[in-house]
């Protein structure tokens, strides 16, 4: 054991060198072995959005910019971020400047000119293309190349945080000689381009099995001629969790495996091998329970769940929210469903550090029965003789759902038990993750639908400006039969003080301000109940001990420095 | 026999076409959405685009319609061209494409099709080169210990899951004796004695779980058929004849049993093509069973209703195939 925790502390310390410290030749460290239990389907993120697709192209094809491990911005194609204070982005908000670094090349060895950033705005917002990531080039008027080697965008109107098209791992830059024959309905056609992106990044694609396998080779023309260290690399897909995580811990077959979703018992056995470790990071993602507003009740027919049906007789009662908040043990179902990949939060907007806010942990942090009870009681809800509280007719007994997943049907069995100590019974249901987050307005199963009293499942914002993900709450985002059932408040949350506030948060840009505007936001959801957060979940991967300079990230693709990855002599 | 037969192949027309738009009806009205497994950062009006994109927002009988002509003129016309080197009009025909991947479904499956023939198609033929004897001995001396183990082995063989079995022999030869790998290898490509060795290594765990399940199944089948023909008349008058008992055995009583084993025999084959879906996603082999699941859990649809159309050809192909199998080896069964 003396002997693990020395070779884990030596590596950890291998590790905080390998960043500055010599690294190895270019081409190497062989091949690095990576596994996905998830299969890739495309290495084109524009036509996919799938996390798994996001990550693998990400070695191929490279943003603008990127956020490293701490939730920063890091140039990646250009010479520095632009900013209000270095001239990059105008005084009125309204148009931005990159400037390109010089001499890049594509892989096949033609230049990268401004030209492709233009191309790639124009592909994703094509007509008929189906582009996932149109989000990020939302609000984009123009992209214009004033010479080679700056892009100008233009805002339809101000935008006080801009870094949103050609940054992350998300809107990546694609070769406009290669798609450019693949814009709109033609984009699915172009499967070669497709499978093979040409991209500026460390790696280039030599073949590519669809839901398969994937085999890359260093890019000769990287622009850091002594990277990456590693000469190929094979992506292996498919499988489950548990083994890919036996793969690398206990079998020592492969040196990365990516989200290990596993019950935290079982990874601490395979830990044990000594073949390999964990890896956490934390982005924004927080499993929540949403406490539906509006009257489900199957009665009301066409008008369940919607402001016509009237409110929650039970859940529209502020005393019965803080009640629920107040009798989650959050640190029960980390330990129980998480364990080093979640942390139990408060907050709607867990991170980065500095829109964090700390004001709600004292009181919803820990669990405290006592004060539940004592709430219900005094807002007059009486046990009944079968131990569960009413009030006027109404009943404290709820229909809570959420997607069929191990780790949440446990969950929901704790949380189940801790909410029958405060006499509030619960009926448990779950739903196949696809019908659930399918968002089919025919289903009656939608998360969006929320055709039950509680819900649980898990959100996030990419990037780390949480201005869009807040807005989600406002009054006209609920989802009604009107708008087919879209909208991000499925909670049927909805406060003119709310949404007054995120009206001046889009219109501030002094980050301070901004930062302040965010946790007053993430503070009123938790404080009036809107919802109850319960755990910051982390993403979990495995690696081998020998495998240097991963730097894990929850901002990004995890795999955003792989070009400095090398394996230990 | 050959009207026979050709009645059976006109009749399965359109049963297939009632097949197919039965598969495509249920895959219709599953609630499935292929936008499902996508971030919940996307915006529902993006995905309201992709569906459009993937043709979606079009109505039902027009899209099956659409996959039928895919399917059914275009793709072997596309085979065609490819074969022949022809060009058939402009060479420009809507494919079935497969919405996750983005690229024509029949070029997955011809993709995949090698490896399960291998993995599968060899557990196959081990499962019945093992069964045969195994069922032969046990039926000559049954109630025997070497009967009794074999039939103890066949049930467990039969009853116990590939899930279980397959997870149990990676933990004991993966993970502890460390003897041969657990993930499937699929770019390696045999081109010499350690190459084929390493092919040969891989394949040992995913081929033995499957062997094990088909010769349990099959060595059941011989058994009982060969108990049924020991005990006939023309076995004792073959005995009373004084032949001698190996060739009792092996030509007179093996002969008439396999008659119903052929037919089972061949009744599964339309098995291997549809992979061994569990089997292949434990040893992440990338035979057809996990391109039909992974489509299935990714709501691939193009993809699932082409590959269950598929096996349901085979199925209907074999049974056909097992018909006419019974009327050549047993003289007695005339369809004329």
């Amino acid at each position: 054991m003396k002997k693990l925790k020395l070779l884990l502390v030596g590596t950890a310390a291998a590790l905080a060198f390998a960043g500055s410290a010599a690294h190895a030749q270019k081409g190497t460290d062989g091949d690095l072995k990576i596994l996905f239990w998830q299969a890739v389907s495309t290495m084109n993120p524009y036509l996919s959005g799938g996390t798994k697709e996001v990550y693998a192209s990400s070695m191929v094809i490279e943003p603008l910019a990127r956020y490293d491990e701490k939730g920063e911005l890091v140039p990646m194609l250009v010479t520095e971020i632009p900013t209000i204070e270095n001239g990059g982005v105008a005084k009125d908000l309204l148009s931005m400047t990159w400037k390109l670094k010089p001499d890049l090349k594509w892989a096949d060895g033609t230049a990268f000119t401004a030209d492709d950033a233009i191309f790639t705005w124009q592909y994703c917002k094509a007509p008929d293309g189906g582009c996932a990531q149109a989000a990020y080039y939302e609000g984009v008027k123009s992209v214009e190349a004033p010479d080679p080697h700056t892009v100008k965008i233009t805002f339809t109107e101000p935008k006080p945080y801009p870094y949103s098209a050609f940054v992350g791992a998300q809107s990546p830059i694609i070769q406009k000689k290669q798609f450019e024959k693949c814009v709109g309905a033609a984009a699915p056609g172009c499967t070669s381009a497709n499978f093979g992106p040409i991209g500026t990044g460390p790696f280039m694609v030599k073949e590519f099995k669809p839901n398969d396998v994937i085999t890359f080779t260093a890019n000769p023309n990287y622009r850091d001629p002594a990277k990456p260290a590693f000469a190929t690399v094979t992506l292996k897909g498919g499988g489950d969790a548990a083994s890919a995580a036996r793969a690398v811990l206990e079998t020592g077959e492969y040196d990365y495996a990516w989200n290990m979703q596993v019950e935290p018992e079982v990874l601490a056995t395979m830990l044990k091998a000594g073949k390999g470790k964990l890896e956490t990071a934390f982005g924004t993602q927080v499993e929540r329970i949403n406490l539906n507003h509006f009257n489900p009740d199957p009665k009301l027919g066409d008008k369940r769940a919607t402001k016509e049906g009237g409110p929650h007789p039970a859940l529209s009662d502020p005393a019965v929210r803080r009640a629920l908040t107040l009798a989650i043990d959050r640190d029960i179902i980390v330990e129980a469903g998480y364990g080093a990949a979640g942390k139990a939060t408060c907050n709607i907007v867990p991170a980065p550090a500095n829109v964090a806010s700390t004001k709600n942990d004292s009181w919803c942090l820990k669990q405290d029965i006592a004060a539940a009870n004592k709430l219900l009681d005094d807002a007059g809800w009486k046990k009944g003789s079968d131990g569960i509280r009413a009030k006027d007719g109404a009943k404290l007994s709820f229909l809570y759902q959420t997607s069929t997943n191990s780790v949440r049907q446990a969950t929901q069995e704790l949380v189940k038990d801790m909410w029958s100590q405060i006499g509030v019974a619960t009926e448990l249901r779950n739903i196949s993750a696809s019908v659930y987050f399918g968002g089919d307005p025919a289903s009656p199963d939608t998360f969006q639908k929320f055709y039950a009293d509680i819900e649980m499942l898990t959100n996030n914002f990419d990037g780390t400006d949480p201005e869009k993900y807040l807005a989600g709450w406002l009054c006209d985002k609920i989802p009604t039969p009107a708008n087919g059932w879209q909208g991000e408040n499925e909670t049927r949350y909805c406060n003119p003080a709310y949404d007054k506030k995120v009206a001046e948060l889009s219109k501030t840009a002094d980050p301070a301000k901004r930062e302040t505007l965010s946790k007053e936001l993430n503070d009123m959801l938790t404080e009036e109940g809107a919802l109850i957060p319960l755990v910051h979940r982390g993403s979990v991967s495995s690696h081998s001990l020998a495998l240097e300079g991963v730097r894990m990230n929850g901002w990004d693709s995890e795999l955003w420095n792989v070009a400095d990855w090398s394996r230990k002599k | 026999m050959f009207t026979y037969t050709l009645r059976r192949l006109l009749f399965a027309i359109p049963t297939l076409l009632i097949i197919s738009f039965v598969i495509f009806a249920l895959l219709d009205l599953a609630p499935n959405d292929p936008t499902g497994d996508l971030p919940l950062t996307i915006p529902p009006e993006v995905r309201e685009q992709i569906r459009a994109s993937l043709g979606l927002d079009q109505p039902f009988f027009l899209r099956y319609l659409y996959w039928l002509q895919q399917f059914f003129i275009n793709e072997p016309l596309n085979i065609l061209e490819r074969l022949t080197g022809w060009q058939f009009g402009d060479g420009t025909r809507m494919r079935v494409l497969s919405w996750a991947t983005r690229s024509p479904v029949v070029d997955l499956i011809v993709q995949r099709l090698p490896q399960t023939l291998w993995v599968v198609g060899l557990a196959y033929l081990f499962g019945i080169l093992i069964a045969i004897p195994i069922g032969v001995i046990s039926a000559y001396r049954q109630y025997s210990i070497f009967d009794q183990i074999g039939t103890f082995i066949s049930m467990v063989g039969y009853s116990v899951p590939t899930f279980f079995t397959g997870v149990l022999l990676i933990v004991i030869f993966s993970s502890w004796l460390q003897w041969f790998p657990s993930v499937y290898d699929t770019n390696l490509q045999v081109t010499d004695m350690s190459s084929f060795f390493a092919q040969m290594r891989q394949m040992v765990l995913p081929v033995s779980v499957l062997s094990l399940y088909n010769a349990s199944q099959i060595a059941r089948f011989v058994r009982a058929s060969m108990l049924d023909n020991l005990h006939q008349d023309y076995v004792r008058t073959a005995r009373a004849k004084g032949v001698k008992e190996k060739s009792v055995l092996l030509v007179h009583v093996l002969r008439n049993s396999l008659i119903p084993v052929v037919t089972v025999i061949a009744l599964g084959v339309p098995t291997i093509f549809s992979g061994a879906i569990i089997t292949e996603q434990i040893f992440r082999v990338n035979g057809l069973g996990q391109l039909l699941i992974v489509a299935i859990q990714g709501a691939d649809i193009p993809l699932v209703q082409t590959l269950t159309f598929i096996f349901a050809v085979l199925i209907v192909l074999f049974n056909l195939i097992a018909d006419v199998l019974y009327g050549i080896l047993d003289p007695r069964i005339r369809y004329d």
